[in-house]
């Protein structure tokens, strides 16, 4: 299986290291993937016979659903493991662990990981394809393809739009993978949060910088509202979540003041009253609820483009006849 | 055997004293300006002659040795003041026995242990297993480093008077900072009551917690937790003007950023004792060595930027960096094979050090071999007041020869040591040992 080139490469480990071309075909190809999901039966035979392993070392609901809904739409074969209750837990480290599963004989595996690197880590120890659900504080390419995805059916293209992300940039590896996305598919993109949340170097990465989430709404088309880890207080990073709230808080009072409608997105699962205001989260322009429809047809354009199907078979695939 | 090592009767005095006639080299001691192709004579352990050819050399009988040192230069033997040898503690990954044939396969006659040992060497008993161990090993000489405080916990000082009768040469916590300012100055003007530097890993412990690599853009990217300059920037400053106040002598380790090297030449030019090594991975890797999350470039320090390592190579020139030290830290193969930020920090260095300063330094005509040599031989035995770092009559016959030119790619499958945790894995570098001699003693001969 894996032996077969595919066009985004044996794994995908970040967007980083993709092409705008490439983003775009996987883009591309979730287009018709998306209407297995409105079926009665959501169920194709496009990856019968192939094992895929979802590897979790970190909770998650739903990447983890969204993942084994895909897989299982596809007709893979699918194992759930989870860190506690497994081997890892005893002390086995990361490369037994993949090797151990690989011994299996199984085709993909996906992989959350607490440590950035670890998926490419994996990538380059087994056969396998990798994909990355997300690792420590680098990247979560199906997230940010997702984002891109739902972004693009709002705007029909990417192409000099205005996209802010706003908060914990520095620990968001959901950040860092639509930044390059973005980037890669012409928007403009912007950071705004607290300067002890963002990177150091985030001058230096080709963002416009806000600090002010009014002067944000004013500028941007579209915010993406990231997660407020809570053990970020804790560590001193911010004073409190009542300030962050009162002070970066998307509210529904500064969204209105806005001199244009703004598309809001939120990666999950959301602090209401804390990053996002609920009447924002639930409101007219929240499109939170299509990215998590689209990350299901993301992720099966992923697993079939890295089983080697043939983009422009992706079509034929819904009805039984692709690869 | 009881796993134990074996009885103390091979290392000095096992060969019998006889001379040996280095034949036909540069010989290059910059300690007394001495650079001329000519001969170096050891008879009984001491230098007898070096400098001019000296024709037909009889020894009345006694055996004389001649090395044909042809197309070579003929050094004072290089000293490394910072190795960890991990022994006692973790003998899996390196013994003392090893880690000094590895030194004297890298061209080092000599080299001081940190003391980051198991347990720590923080009394004059376990300094002088070192120093026993070393003896059995017969190889480079082994000097110990002792602790500053008692198991480096950075609380009380460790007792320096009976670890330098022991045969210790300086103290350092080295692993760690000495973070309390106070317990620094104490030691300080306690070491100074010795005559011994205190060895410093500047490091501010908040600004480098739970940081992996250099902060920068780099890390921003790879999503790791940065460590900052001014983490190593703020201790060394605090340790010049402790200096300044105690008069004791500080030595800065492995310093790593253009800033550290700025505060040595602030702290020089006002006739503070402070001196400084620095790493061979800091003066020719930047922080890019990490992409693709390679483990085998993850130390403390960090590597750092372009602009960084420019000026170190600058400092190593013009003398604000005193000493080239290894940091050799070698690790069992798996303890790297893991997630990058759960990695232990750390590269082996002992084999590769000569060939990566030759490379990055010499070959880019930042400085000259005559440098060279004083930055590895004698500025390190001259600041740790050890024996060697010079050619001069009667001084210990402890010679490094090696061949500038030699061009070889690194495997460290072949290291005498046992750790192969090194990012110059399958690169080519010149410069190359092949006779490294202790007092007098051939203890290692390239043999390829």
């Amino acid at each position: 299986m894996s032996a077969v080139p595919n066009p985004i490469g044996k794994d995908l480990l970040g967007l980083e290291e993709l092409t705008a071309d490439q983003i775009r075909l996987i883009l591309d190809t979730a287009e018709p993937f998306k209407e297995i999901s409105e079926r009665q039966i959501k169920k194709v035979p496009t990856l019968r016979g192939m094992t895929i392993v979802n590897l979790f070392f970190e909770a998650s609901t739903r990447t983890r659903v969204s993942f084994e809904f895909a897989e299982k739409r596809l007709s893979a074969d699918t194992v759930n493991v989870a860190a506690s209750g497994s081997s890892v837990s005893k002390g086995e480290t990361l490369v037994d662990t993949a090797r151990n599963l690989e011994s299996m004989k199984i085709d993909m595996v996906v992989i959350r990981h607490g440590a950035s690197g670890a998926a490419s880590f994996l990538a380059r120890r087994i056969e396998s394809n990798v994909i990355n659900a997300g690792d420590g504080t680098h990247e979560h390419p199906t997230q940010g393809l997702l984002d891109l995805l739902t972004l693009r059916d709002r705007f029909g293209t990417l192409e000099g739009r205005r996209v802010c992300i706003c908060g914990d940039v520095l620990h968001s590896r959901v950040a860092r993978s639509n930044l390059w996305g973005l980037r890669k598919l012409g928007a403009q993109v912007a950071v705004c949060g607290p300067r002890s949340l963002m990177p150091n170097a985030i001058d230096d990465m080709g963002v416009q910088v806000f600090t002010r989430i009014e002067e944000a709404i004013e500028w941007a088309e579209a915010l993406n509202i990231l997660r407020l880890q809570l053990e970020r207080m804790q560590a001193g990073y911010i004073p409190s979540l009542r300030e962050y709230n009162r002070v970066f808080g998307v509210t529904r009072e500064r969204i209105e003041r806005a001199p244009r409608d703004i598309v809001i997105m939120h990666p999950g699962p959301m602090n209401r009253g804390v990053e996002i205001d609920s009447d924002v989260a639930d409101g007219e322009h929240s499109v939170i609820l299509d990215q998590v429809t689209n990350g299901v047809a993301i992720r099966m354009a992923v697993l079939y483009l890295l089983a080697g199907g043939r983009p422009e078979l992706a079509e034929s695939a819904k009805s039984g006849t692709g690869r | 055997m009881n796993g134990l090592p074996a009885a103390p009767d091979q290392g000095r005095g096992a060969t019998p004293a006889r001379s040996l006639l280095l034949r036909g080299g540069r010989v290059l001691d910059p300690s007394h300006r001495v650079d001329t192709v000519g001969d170096v004579l050891l008879v009984d352990g001491l230098v007898e002659h070096a400098g001019q050819p000296l024709g037909d050399v009889r020894r009345d009988g006694r055996e004389l040795e001649v090395i044909d040192c042809t197309g070579q230069i003929v050094s004072p033997g290089f000293v490394d003041v910072h190795c960890h040898l991990r022994e006692p503690g973790r003998e899996h990954v390196e013994t003392i026995a090893t880690g000094a044939r590895a030194a004297a396969a890298g061209g080092f006659t000599a080299v001081c242990a940190m003391p980051n040992t198991d347990p720590v060497t923080d009394n004059q008993a376990a300094v002088g297993f070192i120093i026993r161990q070393a003896l059995r090993a017969g190889a480079a000489r082994v000097f110990p480093i002792g602790a500053v405080s008692l198991d480096q916990r950075g609380e009380a000082l460790a007792e320096f008077g009976e670890m330098v009768g022991a045969g210790a040469v300086a103290v350092s916590d080295d692993g760690k900072p000495v973070a309390s300012a106070q317990l620094m100055r104490t030691a300080l003007e306690y070491a100074r009551s010795f005559g011994i530097p205190v060895a410093d890993h500047c490091e501010e412990p908040t600004l480098a917690l739970g940081g992996a690599m250099n902060e920068g853009l780099v890390s921003a990217r790879l999503g790791l937790k940065g460590i900052p300059s001014e983490a190593e920037e703020i201790m060394a400053i605090r340790d010049i003007l402790l200096a300044r106040r105690t008069g004791g002598h500080v030595h800065l380790c492995h310093m790593s950023t253009k800033g550290s090297v700025e505060l040595i030449r602030w702290g020089k030019d006002r006739g503070i004792n402070v001196t400084a090594e620095v790493c061979p991975h800091h003066i020719s890797l930047t922080e890019d060595a990490v992409e693709g999350y390679n483990t085998n470039a993850k130390m403390n320090p960090p590597l750092r930027t372009e602009a960084d390592v420019e000026a170190l190579q600058q400092a190593v020139n013009d003398g604000t960096i005193d000493i080239i030290a290894t940091d050799h830290a070698p690790h069992h193969y798996d303890e790297k094979e893991r997630e990058f930020a759960d990695a232990p920090n750390g590269i082996v260095g002992l084999e590769t050090a000569l060939a990566v300063v030759v490379t990055h330094l010499v070959a880019t005509g930042i400085i000259d071999y005559a440098k060279l040599v004083d930055r590895m031989s004698c500025a390190p035995a001259r600041t740790f007041h050890l024996p060697g770092g010079t050619l001069r009559k009667g001084s210990v016959a402890d010679i490094t020869v090696f061949d500038p030119a030699r061009e070889w790619t690194v495997d460290p499958s072949s290291f005498l040591s046992k750790g192969r945790n090194s990012p110059y894995r399958g690169m080519r570098l010149q410069g190359r040992a092949t006779c490294t001699i202790v007092g007098g003693r051939v203890v290692f001969r390239l043999t390829e």
